[in-house]
């Protein structure tokens, strides 16, 4: 979740009282509220508004949102002669694009540093992918010295002195001693060459997507011009990066010019800023939205979300502003007109259509195996499909066939094979509470498809085990609560005795339908019972419930 | 209420107690004694007496003089200086050095009893020797501290003169007796009390009615004893399906009475279903192992078109995300057809609704409504709003004609079925829906806003690769077990799968 946090005291300069009635708004804008602490303001910005994770732009979304600001043009400055950047081909095959932008005429305070340096950070962290798909670099203009080259070097070459370090490093040691570099190293992983963007001094600005020099990649408030650039794999992410923060300066009211890109594959003039045009229909977003909305509406609403609009004789036309990331599709408008039109005011409507409801088959039996179970006085539980190799242990002693999860944030980290196991855990977790305990879970357990017929290579299964448990319990128990069940259910089993070190010597037998087994009844063995800490007998059933619902696998 | 039903409400215990209890109050051991049933019968009697205003009671403190540990010993026994006395009489002499072997007295025992013997004049001393005191002829006579002992408990103010003097004595000598504070309870009629035990309670109502009775007709002309109805019962508790499950199959009703069919399908899942069909670019955060449950060292199998005619649905979605689909950007990257066959456990019950489409796709038989409530798994931390195993409920309706305004309506009957008058629907993203929606409640607790689930139409890059041109298709997932932990009154969604067996025994039934 990427939060965008502001202060109410400069939210109320730039749009107006912060009124519980905006504080709505805003959340109806599509960046709920997350929090309201003191003078800070959080609110959560979706991985599809990446152009709203600066205060700037933010602010502006909010006045065209709420009627008090119309679209906003964004004026750029031609090239001036001497600004230019070229994009060698060394550079090409591990970081094969950058674009760029000047910007003159700033007036930074803490705050707006601050602001840039934080959209910098989250627009990495989200469109960015944590650097892998682009990185940022913000330089002061008076530090360096046009044309720039974008190029590659290999690594015992290169040598500076990196941002939060004092001494120079080259971009081994970089690499390896460098918090940046220790972060985001494996990004560069596998090249024999690292990009670098070097000036006309030669002196090397930064090495993208790790760490900029110190002498030329610190903006203070002093700092009245800036050279951005933006490099990564794909321009049109890069373009819709720059825009973002190019769209946060002028916001700041600095002029920004454009540079002369010269790249091998093709010379082009960055930043572009042009809109992007999306063609629609009326009746596609009225029927999409249930609504009947006219042409001069439509207008109204795009407008409010800073989408600018055109009618022509082949229908009409969107003019989506070019930071925007999240139109991809005409119906990405409906949204967005939606959003205008605001969500509270949509009649909800079931319509009238008819078709046929249908519960699925296996649901209802097994409804109907717990509804028998319930009436026997048994109480159902419902416990985690995850466990752990430990637990399955507590009784499959030399169990080896794990399905194991990768990195769980939990010790949780193991797919179940069985539900008995979870049975003894609650019992086990149960011991204050008054006995006779007389439990049943039906749900799926988990094993590896060796016949390599499923999709996934897991067989899923749906079980049904039951455990009673009091000073006294037996065979005997368990057994009538088998019997009861099987002729509640009209189906009929057969017991035969069977060898199974879970279960007391003699006091175990699998249980089989139609000549296949499909369980085991019998007494818990002490040492087990013991493993999991349980005081008193254990009389249980596990089966498999195949039989009477099918194959629940995708073949 | 009527004297006469009173009457005929007393219990066995109730008639045989009534009348014994005193104008004044009177301490339970009277009447325990009066009625010669056992303290705690008469302590139910009068509780079930009270409850009918018949009888008041009051807790008094009161000291007692009772036995100490050597005094039941000796009640049992013999006091020591009986003991010596008989040893005497009996040996006409004794030497002062003997009385401890011959009496089987230990030390601090004879040297009392010679103390107190002598002080009675009972014994002389002569030349060392022990002998009986000539005064003295009958040694059957009982002494002072002998009677008293029998007499105790005793309390204190009642105690006499001499009584007292004994106290002083015997307290002097170990553990004989012990003086206590006792709470006593004292009981006494009221005034309807003193009215219904003057109606001189009948002792032939019909207390339980027997096979007997009804094969003798004996009932006939008779009077049942009439019940306190008030009166608390020991608790049972019956066996019943887990609440989450009922609150399920509430739920499912819901959807089913709306004419939705029922979709399930496997926990464990390929990304390709979970994700990929669902327009989730393969670089999305979601699909990073800090948020989703991936199975160690497997690989699926995507599906395989069954004859020549079908759809490669593989080459379909690859279309979508490279924005070969008409209209669309796309994500901007070469699709990779092996994160696609990542297996994990399902993050949402959406990829059920990926399959059935395809399945729809088939026949093309819409409008089409299904539904599907079912655990779906998050690597997350858990904390009081969020759980790594939890159960949405899902829906689709595949139709022509379906719009923003019908996801509204579906949305706000489930949830008011579902006991919620008050949502809030506000704009929300998911990769594969637009327009997207989220849905709060307010928690009444943790006073915060909290999100129920998301729901949308599909974007075309979900449908045209499967339909072959853009349906709508109005879907949502949503969390179901925050939806019934206010009705069941939990506050945190770990207690959710605690299996607490004293809780699940107490706990309410789901009811709307």
């Amino acid at each position: 979740m990427t939060i965008l946090t502001f202060s109410k005291k400069e939210f109320e300069v730039k749009v107006g009282k912060f009124t519980k009635e905006i504080e709505e708004k805003i959340t109806m804008m599509g960046t709920p509220i997350d929090s309201i602490d003191g003078d800070e303001i959080s609110v959560e910005v979706f991985p599809n508004r990446p152009d709203l994770l600066s205060f700037q732009n933010f602010t502006r979304a909010v006045l065209m949102f709420i009627g008090k600001k119309s679209i906003q043009k964004f004026n750029l400055n031609k090239p001036e002669k001497n600004l230019i950047v070229n994009v060698e081909k060394a550079v090409k095959g591990v970081r094969p694009y950058t674009v760029c932008a000047v910007a003159k005429d700033l007036k930074l305070d803490d705050s707006k540093i601050k602001e840039l340096i934080d959209l910098q950070e989250k627009l990495h962290g989200s469109i960015g992918r944590k650097r892998k798909k682009l990185a940022i670099g913000i330089y002061p203009l008076d530090k360096i010295k046009f044309p720039i080259r974008f190029t590659s070097k290999r690594f015992d070459e290169i040598s500076f002195v990196p941002l939060e370090s004092k001494k120079e490093m080259n971009a081994k040691s970089i690499l390896k001693n460098h918090p940046a570099g220790i972060e985001y190293g494996h990004l560069l992983e596998g090249h024999q060459v690292y990009p670098v963007f070097i000036d006309a001094d030669g002196k090397i600005l930064s090495m993208p997507p790790i760490i900029n020099s110190d002498e030329t990649g610190r903006i203070n408030e002093k700092t009245k011009e800036v050279f951005i650039e933006c490099s990564g794999f794909n321009l049109h992410y890069l373009n819709k990066a720059l825009n973002i923060i190019v769209s946060t300066l002028i916001e700041m009211n600095a002029k920004v010019y454009q540079v002369n890109v010269k790249d091998s594959s093709g010379n082009f003039i960055s930043p572009d800023m042009s809109s992007q045009e999306v063609k629609f229909k009326l009746e596609d977003v009225n029927k999409t939205l249930g609504l009947s909305l006219t042409e001069k509406q439509i207008k109204t609403y795009l407008a409010k979300m800073g989408i600018d609009f055109m009618s022509s004789k082949s229908g009409y036309t969107a003019l989506v502003p070019a930071l925007r990331t999240d139109i991809l599709h005409w119906i990405d408008l409906t949204e967005e007109i939606a959003i205008a039109y605001g969500y509270e005011n949509f009649v909800p409507e079931v319509p009238k259509i008819s078709t046929i409801a249908q519960e699925d088959i296996s649901e209802k039996r097994k409804n109907t195996i717990s509804t028998i179970l319930s009436s026997l006085g048994l109480i159902e539980t419902s416990s985690f499909h995850l466990t752990n190799k430990k637990d399955i242990k507590k009784m499959h002693f030399d169990f080896k066939e794990f399905l194991e999860i990768e990195n769980s944030k939990t010790e949780r980290d193991t797919l179940r094979m069985d539900i008995l196991s979870n049975l003894l855990q609650i019992l086990s977790e149960n011991s204050n509470s008054s006995y006779p305990q007389k439990i049943f879970e039906i749900g799926v357990t988990f094993s590896k498809d060796k016949s390599n017929k499923t999709e996934t290579g897991v067989n899923e299964k749906c079980s049904l085990a039951i455990a009673l448990t009091d000073e006294v319990i037996s065979f005997t128990d368990a057994v009538q609560v088998l019997e009861y069940l099987f002729k509640m259910l009209d189906e009929e089993f057969k017991i035969e005795q069977v060898e199974n070190s879970n279960y007391i010597a003699g006091r175990v037998g699998r249980i089989l339908v139609s000549g296949k087994e499909i369980g085991f009844i019998g007494e818990i063995a002490p040492r087990v019972l013991r493993n999991w800490k349980l005081k008193m007998p254990v009389a249980s059933i596990e089966i498999d419930l195949e039989f009477l619902l099918g194959s629940r696998n995708n073949l | 209420m009527d004297e006469n039903l009173i009457v005929e409400s007393l219990s066995p215990i109730e008639r045989l107690t009534l009348p014994a209890v005193k104008k004044d109050f009177e301490g339970v051991d009277e009447v325990s004694f009066k009625t010669s049933q056992d303290k705690t019968t008469v302590l139910r009697a009068i509780t079930f007496l009270k409850n009918k205003g018949l009888v008041e009671t009051k807790e008094l403190e009161r000291r007692v003089v009772d036995l100490g540990v050597l005094g039941i010993n000796y009640l049992k026994k013999e006091l020591p200086e009986r003991t010596l006395l008989n040893c005497v009489f009996h040996k006409r002499e004794l030497p002062i050095s003997e009385i401890k072997n011959a009496c089987g007295l230990n030390d601090n025992e004879s040297k009392i009893s010679l103390g107190t013997l002598k002080k009675k004049g009972f014994v002389i001393i002569e030349d060392g020797k022990l002998k009986i005191a000539k005064k003295f002829d009958d040694i059957s006579v009982k002494f002072p501290e002998e009677l008293f002992l029998e007499k105790l408990p005793l309390d204190f103010s009642t105690l006499s003169k001499e009584e007292l003097a004994l106290v002083e004595e015997l307290k002097s000598r170990r553990e004989i007796i012990q003086i206590e504070t006792d709470k006593i309870t004292s009981v006494k009629l009221t005034e309807l009390g003193l009215k219904i035990s003057k109606l001189n309670p009948k002792n032939d109502l019909i207390e339980q009615l027997t096979p007997e009775i009804l094969r003798k007709s004996s009932w006939k002309g008779k009077t049942f004893r009439r019940y306190d109805l008030s009166f608390p019962v020991p608790k049972i508790y019956g066996g019943k399906r887990h609440f989450v499950n009922q609150a399920k199959d509430y739920a499912k009703s819901i959807w089913l009475e709306m004419g939705f069919k029922e979709m399930t399908g496997n926990l464990v899942e390929t990304s390709f279903w979970v994700f990929d069909s669902l327009f989730t670019a393969q670089d999305h955060p979601v699909r990073e192992m800090q948020d989703t449950f991936y199975l160690k060292n497997l690989t699926g199998k995507l599906p395989v078109k069954v004859d020549k005619k079908e759809k490669d649905i593989i080459l379909e979605i690859k279309k979508a995300h490279e924005g070969k689909v008409e209209g669309s950007l796309g994500w901007k990257y070469d699709w990779n057809e092996n994160d696609a066959r990542k297996i994990l456990l399902r993050t949402h019950t959406t990829s059920l609704s990926a399959r059935k489409l395809l399945e729809i796709s088939k026949t093309n038989e819409f409008p089409a409504k299904y539904f599907a409530i079912g655990k779906c798994f998050r690597n997350e931390t858990i904390d009081w709003s969020h759980g790594f195993e939890f159960n949405q409920t899902e829906g689709i309706v595949v139709d022509e004609n379906a719009n923003f305004r019908q996801l509204l309506g579906y949305l706000v009957d489930f949830y008011k079925k579902m006991g919620y008058e008050k949502i809030r629907i506000r704009p929300a993203y998911f990769a594969y829906t637009e327009p997207s929606l989220e849905i709060d409640i307010f928690h009444p607790v943790h006073k915060k806003w909290v999100e129920l689930g998301g729901a949308g139409m599909f974007r075309p890059e979900v449908t045209i690769p499967i339909f072959g041109r853009h349906i709508p298709v109005l879907a949502w997932g949503q969390g179901f077990d925050r939806i019934i932990t206010e009705f069941f009154k939990i506050n945190d969604l770990r207690e959710v799968y605690k299996n607490d067996i004293t809780k699940l025994r107490e706990m309410r039934y789901w009811r709307k």
